[in-house]
């Protein structure tokens, strides 16, 4: 028992030392570089200073400036989220949807028809009103363009969209899509001017053409290097919910690519950049000592976690997973591979989703009780300490990949708390090509991994049996709570269906919910009003200034 | 001459097509494709149907054969393709890749090559044990440390604890200095290592002493006259390290947070976005073969016993005898000439 987190963690402990030590010698150079008095917790409430500039260090390329095309993840919306403008504004505080381009909004009772009505007097940055007719030529070429959008989950049976008059558009699908309304706040369902439509569409990732609404226009993108973004004039439809938002106070923003983040993170301390984006866990400690603003919010969407492969033959054994649940112990994995900031999960969702439901009343670690159900079930323990049950060795494989740099310490841990009730797992890790081959063929029993996105439809992408599932849960209940909650009129339906089929990923031990992940953003003493949105990406920089 | 050269370029093709086949296989050997990669991750929401359709779109669905003939016709004519991550044509891509590319590999040669050569020179001239211990023990050292490791530790340094170069980007003269001097470490440290140990070989040839013995001063004789034979294997060794350096480039660019061709390899390997991969490879190749004519060309300009018309090229000896050409010079010059050498060198 007491060898269990040892290795990783010394090995963890000497690096983040090692970390330090370098992060203190850069920072002994220069104790205070700027003489202000005020610390930045009371200077963010100071008086906007309008006409600076800003620069945002981002570790990957954007690849595509297309709003609605496929970059890079995160870092390409914290871009692309300047340029566009949404429907409706998702509030951070509580997840809840408010007006922005439009006004009002209404679904008929299937969830088949949404009805915007649209805000007057906004133009796109070549002068063109945005009016209903823009709504559906930028629907219409999104669901055309398929698999090359990223908004292509947010368009499946997409009928079409009406212009009843010029501020008022009905969308129509096939079947219900409850989720639409929250969709159309997310980046990949922003609008772009008719003469951006008029570009064929792959031509629009170098961002040439590309016109929208937002705060903000390109001024140019050059590859591995830099997105540079101007204030535009005139913006004055910032959501009204949205407090401090208004025409941008920032002249220029330019986001610079730096992949290395330790390069990053000097870069911050030294004042080469104002903010850096995709802080690595390990390095919150380093700018917390030196005296930096962490802004921080938990990612909406499913936390990180195991899931079971519903047709493997351990996957499919209740006992089985039900033991795997009570050996896994989240607190010492957040414990060993991260930091505080970084919450233990209470249910298959992160606290951060709309309609996230507490389970942590289901979400017990008991070692002990984990034996005994494996032995009720008939398991046996062989010489070598691993259960064993008709010749066949409790040995399941967990793959993983390395795309949150804790999963290696996450899934060793979990390697050993299993090995400590007689569960002999197998990592495998690979490329990700490697890695998607290998859950397409079937051939795993446990999977580490996340999936944000701010609705608890995320249960029903991430869960359902009905597209290209790799998961393949067998669970017909199920099933039908997730297809249910995407045709619940009535929010408190849909809230109390999501909290069911929460409760049954649980209690039926289909997944192990074991931690959240928490996006951080590096702040300078002289960036302000940096915020992350409902999606825990940047939001509009219409509330930062610097100075 | 030109029969030589003629020759020479009908190799260099052949090395271009043996390179861009090579790449080809192995990138199809890969699990996946570029489409399933940028498209196809965890989320459901992309049906198989509409994958093959991209596929299609970029030709992926065609027999390996009809693939390759395609994209080789296609290569032919100067068309590289588009980039299925990007869209835009390679050709393109490459041509703003390289020009950042080129800024700090060429720096690098240079501070290579200086401070490599000058390395050699004085730990092989010195008169101190001591001293010349400690400079050859160097070289072994600059091969051995990482360039990752190199690269930040110069960044801590000079960027972010005395902010003398910017950490990040493509901001002129300023900003390719610390590249420049991490990519020039390994390949300094090669230069400085075949160089001494060239000029070591060198010194011990009997047309030193006669040169010693007729007066010449010791930095004349070991400039004029053994430098220069020495340099040959040096020469060699430049023309290998230039394909050093684009590889070099992958992790200086990374670090420094440049645009250029290895942060294109790096991104486009990793996307296994084969038009760009295949592009990148061409350029490597191309560059290397160019590099390695010029140098097959320069050789008789150093020692004219090289024969490049001839079929079967004399190898540049590792510590070859003092060239005709430098018999005009002093009494002691030609007195150095005139003492009989082996032939072919003394390797």
């Amino acid at each position: 028992m007491s060898l269990r987190p040892r290795p990783s963690r010394t090995l963890r402990v000497a690096l983040a030392a090692a970390v330090l030590a370098l992060a203190l010698t850069a920072c002994s150079g220069e104790e205070s570089p700027s003489a202000d008095p005020s610390g930045s917790a009371s200077a963010s409430s100071a008086t906007p200073v309008d006409g600076g500039d800003l620069t945002f260090a981002i570790g990957n390329d954007p690849i595509s400036l297309n709003p609605s095309g496929i970059g890079s993840g995160n870092d390409t919306l914290y871009v692309t989220r300047q340029l566009v403008d949404s429907l409706v504004w998702q509030d951070p505080a509580d997840g809840s949807l408010k007006p922005w381009l439009a006004t009002a909004w209404k679904a008929n009772a299937e969830q088949t028809e949404f009805t915007f009505t649209l805000r007057d007097g906004v133009t796109f940055s070549d002068g063109t009103p945005f009016t209903a007719a823009s709504v559906k030529a930028n629907f219409d070429d999104t669901a055309a363009a398929g698999a090359k959008s990223s908004a292509v989950g947010n368009f499946i049976g997409y009928k079409g969209t009406t212009v009843v008059d010029d501020h008022t558009v009905t969308v129509a699908f096939e079947s219900p899509n409850a989720a639409f309304p929250q969709a159309t706040s997310t980046v990949a369902l922003g609008f772009v001017a008719d003469s951006t439509l008029a570009i064929p569409y792959d031509d629009r990732a170098s961002g040439t053409g590309v016109i929208g609404t937002g705060p903000f226009v390109l001024d140019h993108y050059t590859k591995d290097t830099e997105t540079v973004l101007t204030a535009r004039d005139g913006y004055a439809w910032s959501p009204q919910d949205r407090d401090g938002a208004g025409a941008p106070h920032l002249a220029k923003v330019t986001f610079q690519v730096a992949p290395e983040a330790s390069v990053r993170t000097g870069s911050l301390t030294s004042g080469q950049v104002q903010v850096i984006g995709g802080v690595q866990p390990t390095d919150i400690a380093t700018l917390e000592q030196a005296g930096l603003t962490l802004v921080h919010r938990a990612n909406p969407g499913i936390t990180f976690g195991l899931t079971f492969n519903g047709a493997s033959p351990f996957g499919k054994d209740p006992a089985v997973r039900e033991a795997i649940s009570l050996a896994v112990n989240p607190t010492e994995i957040r414990d060993t591979a991260l930091t505080e900031g970084f919450a233990v999960a209470v249910s298959p969702l992160a606290s951060t989703t709309p309609d996230v439901a507490d389970e942590s009343a289901h979400l017990v670690t008991d070692p002990a009780k984990a034996a005994s159900v494996l032995e009720a079930d008939g398991w046996a323990k062989g010489s070598d300490g691993i259960y064993a049950k008709a010749g066949t060795k409790l040995a399941p494989t967990l793959v993983w990949i390395t795309n949150f740099g804790p999963n290696q310490t996450s899934v060793e841990l979990i390697q050993s708390e299993l090995k400590a009730v007689g569960i002999d797992a197998k990592l495998w890790s690979g490329t990700v090509p490697d890695f998607q081959a290998k859950l397409a063929a079937g051939d795993f029993d446990l999977v580490w991994g996340n999936l944000s996105r701010a609705d608890g439809d995320v249960l029903r992408t991430q869960y359902t049996t009905q597209g290209t599932n790799f998961y393949k849960i067998d669970d017909p209940e199920l099933e039908k709570l997730l297809q249910d909650q995407l045709a619940a009129g009535d929010p408190a339906e849909r809230s109390s269906l999501l909290a069911q089929a929460q409760e049954r990923l649980v209690t039926q031990h289909h997944v192990v919910p074991v931690h959240e992940l928490t996006t951080y953003l590096g702040l300078s003493d002289k960036a302000h009003g940096i915020e992350l949105g409902a999606d825990s990406r940047l939001d509009q920089l219409t509330t930062a200034w610097v100075g | 001459m030109t029969r030589y050269l003629l020759r020479r370029l009908a190799l260099a093709a052949g090395v271009l097509l043996a390179a861009y086949t090579v790449t080809f296989l192995v990138l199809y050997a890969l699990p996946g494709d570029p489409v399933s990669i940028m498209y196809g991750g965890e989320s459901s929401d992309v049906t198989p149907d509409q994958l093959d359709a991209l596929r299609a779109e970029h030709g992926l669905d065609q027999p390996l054969v009809v693939q390759y003939l395609t994209q080789l016709g296609h290569a032919l004519r100067g068309d590289l393709g588009d980039s299925v991550v990007s869209g835009q044509p390679v050709t393109q891509l490459l041509g703003s890749a390289l020009p950042p590319t080129a800024q700090i590999a060429g720096l690098a040669l240079l501070v290579a090559v200086l401070a490599g050569g000058s390395l050699a020179v004085v730990a092989t001239a010195t008169r101190s044990r001591r001293l010349s211990g400690f400079l050859l023990s160097l070289p072994p050292l600059g091969v051995a440390i990482p360039s990752f490791w190199f690269g930040l530790t110069l960044v801590q340094w000079f960027s972010f604890q005395i902010p003398l170069f910017p950490a990040l980007g493509n901001q002129g003269f300023a900003s390719a200095v610390l590249p420049a001097v991490t990519l020039a470490l390994p390949t300094s440290a090669l230069i400085a290592q075949m160089l001494s140990r060239s000029l070591l070989h060198t010194l011990r040839e009997p047309y030193v002493d006669t040169a010693l013995a007729k007066g010449a001063g010791r930095a004349r004789v070991h400039l004029r006259h053994a430098l220069r034979n020495a340099a040959l294997p040096a020469l060699t060794v430049t023309g290998l390290v230039v394909g050093g350096l684009l590889s070099g480039a992958v992790v200086t660019e990374t670090v420094f947070s440049r645009a250029g061709i290895g942060r294109l390899t790096a991104t486009s390997v990793s996307a296994q976005d084969i038009p760009v991969v295949q592009g990148v490879v061409l350029v490597a190749a191309t560059v290397y073969v160019l590099v390695n004519l010029l140098i097959d060309v320069i050789y008789p300009l150093l020692d004219p016993r090289i024969v490049t018309g001839a079929r079967r090229r004399v190898a540049p000896p590792t510590a070859p005898s003092p060239s005709p050409t430098q018999a005009h010079g002093s009494d002691a010059d030609q007195a150095a000439a005139r003492v009989a050498v082996p032939a072919g060198g003394t390797r």
